[in-house]
């Protein structure tokens, strides 16, 4: 009973510490995103606030709490006041079973680096967690009482519901190399190669259905500003608005942090072998707490690469992305899982 | 054993109350709501039941797929909130009269069938829950079956697109 207490103890305090770390990074993401753009765009971003606008994040979140929360007239108040947690939570959650690490030693006790390792279904609770994580979005419009936010969650729905069948199958093929859905094995099995040598197509299309999974550009049609005001978050203001604010940022890193596991070798370093060999400290198996370092630096790039997309294109006509998901990238991933299966049958 | 217990108890009465409230509430998104939290705890329960595939398929099927067509219809055909003249006046009290029924009948089958309320899985088949052993199973015991389910599935969405086409007209 006293060993179920400490692990008890042990998880919450873990939970608790990778929510604050997400939410510490939501905020700085958003900074990283305004620099971002700034540069691309010639501009400088950011720079008041404390040293190369550290604070903004933090001006950023007082003036959120200090704006009046609005409750339009007409609005369901329940389903109103539910969307944005429902929008939120999913997000967070997802985190618990992406692989930041092995087991590591802290004060005499083996304390496994990830929150919930070697879940023997990784890959489906994923898929579960994001399937549900369009009502957020859905119920918002609909609660909102106005076209606009309707209009932006019923494309929204749409669209995550079109790239859904995309990226489940991108990850079909992946399982069928892996042979398991259990995420931690398969970043061990990119020990030494990662996969997105074996599965290029796969990981392409699972970055492009993740992008438009979370209605980031160039899909960010629900909340196309010039058609739509802002979509499906119109009506919310104040900390109800921040909580969709995060749950965007979040799911950018945590389609980042997913692509990583599937493709990138998860929190495995990203080093050439020769460079491990010579310095085995470097490695992940030695040193098992720069798991979650090279997992960050990791997380940073693919962050680095959504900002640079949105910076770069334009968005797509409706008509064109749903011509993209199911004329284009279904086909391709059909094909390519079937490919991927026969090789991998070959092989055995 | 006992946090099983304390953990079904909960999740049942979370289920039981959202059933409820999905029935009671007037507004039809809502009672869809409540339907996601009724399935949400049932995925939980196969989880306790060491049926992981079965409670992640729960949750991104029916609490995921299915109940998020529900609420596209139903906010769709505006259908969101029933008025008290729609209700056909024999609902309650059939309701009630089925209700009685299969309470008594459930009760009845526990009352004289105790081995029912409990049983206790042998090792083999619990591990059969998982991912792989479901595969194993469907791909080759269960294979015809799967197929045919599938080609089903597959007439029934070329069915519904054949029927909503509009004709193209010949200007």
């Amino acid at each position: 009973m006293n060993d179920l207490g400490t692990n008890i103890l042990i998880w919450v305090i873990h939970a608790v510490l990778l929510t604050v770390v997400l939410l510490t990074a939501f905020a700085y993401t958003t900074l990283l995103e305004r620099k971002v753009l700034g540069r691309i765009q010639s501009r400088y971003g950011p720079n008041r606030a404390g040293p190369f606008g550290l604070l903004q994040p933090l001006a950023d979140g007082i003036k959120l709490i200090f704006k009046e929360e609005l409750t339009p007239a007409g609005v369901d108040r329940f389903t109103f006041l539910l969307a944005p947690v429902l929008a939120a939570v999913p997000a967070v959650v997802v985190f618990a079973v992406i692989p930041m690490g092995g087991k590591a030693n802290f004060f005499g006790t083996d304390i496994h680096l990830t929150l919930a390792p070697n879940l023997n279904v990784g890959i489906l609770f994923v898929l579960a967690i994001t399937s549900v994580s369009v009502y957020g979005i859905v119920l918002a419009g609909w609660a909102s009482n106005s076209k606009y936010s309707m209009m932006g969650s019923l494309r929204s729905t749409a669209q995550m519901i079109s790239y859904e069948l995309a990226m489940g199958l991108s990850l079909v093929a992946l399982v069928v190399v892996a042979g398991t859905l259990d995420l931690n094995a398969i970043v061990d099995q990119q020990k030494e190669l990662w996969f997105v040598f074996l599965q290029p197509v796969g990981a392409v299309i699972f970055m492009l259905a993740a992008l438009a999974e979370v209605n980031r550009a160039p899909f960010d049609l629900p909340e196309a500003e010039q058609e739509l005001t802002a979509g499906y978050h119109t009506e919310y203001s104040g900390m109800k608005f921040a909580l969709f604010f995060m749950a965007e940022y979040i799911k950018m890193s945590v389609i980042a942090g997913l692509a990583i596991t599937f493709f990138f070798g998860g929190y495995r370093e990203p080093l050439p072998l020769f460079i491990t060999r010579a310095l085995p400290v470097l490695s992940v198996d030695n040193t098992p707490w720069l798991g979650p370092v090279y997992f960050s630096i990791k997380v940073v790039v693919l962050l680095f690469v959504q900002i640079w997309v949105r910076a770069t294109l334009p968005r797509l006509r409706y008509d064109q992305l749903m011509r993209l998901g199911w004329k284009v990238m279904l086909p391709i991933t059909l094909a390519w899982v079937m490919v991927t299966a026969f090789v991998v049958l070959l092989r055995s | 054993m006992t946090v099983e217990v304390i953990i079904f108890g909960i999740l049942a009465l979370i289920a039981i109350a959202a059933a409820a409230l999905m029935l009671l509430t007037r507004n039809a998104v809502h009672s869809a709501i409540f339907l996601v939290v009724v399935m949400s705890s049932l995925a939980v329960l196969f989880l306790g039941l060491s049926a992981p595939f079965i409670a992640m398929v729960q949750i991104a099927v029916y609490a995921g797929a299915i109940m998020v067509l529900f609420l596209f219809v139903i906010m769709l055909l505006g259908a969101e909130r029933i008025g008290a003249r729609d209700m056909v006046s024999w609902h309650i009290p059939m309701a009630i009269v089925l209700a009685v029924a299969v309470l008594l009948l459930g009760g009845y089958v526990l009352l004289t069938n105790p081995a029912v309320a409990v049983v206790d899985l042998p090792t083999e088949q619990i591990v059969q829950g998982s991912a792989e052993a479901i595969g194993q199973s469907l791909f080759s015991g269960y294979l015809f079956p799967f197929e045919a389910t599938s080609i089903l599935l597959l007439v029934a969405m070329v069915g519904a697109v054949v029927l909503t086409r509009k004709e193209k007209k010949s200007s």
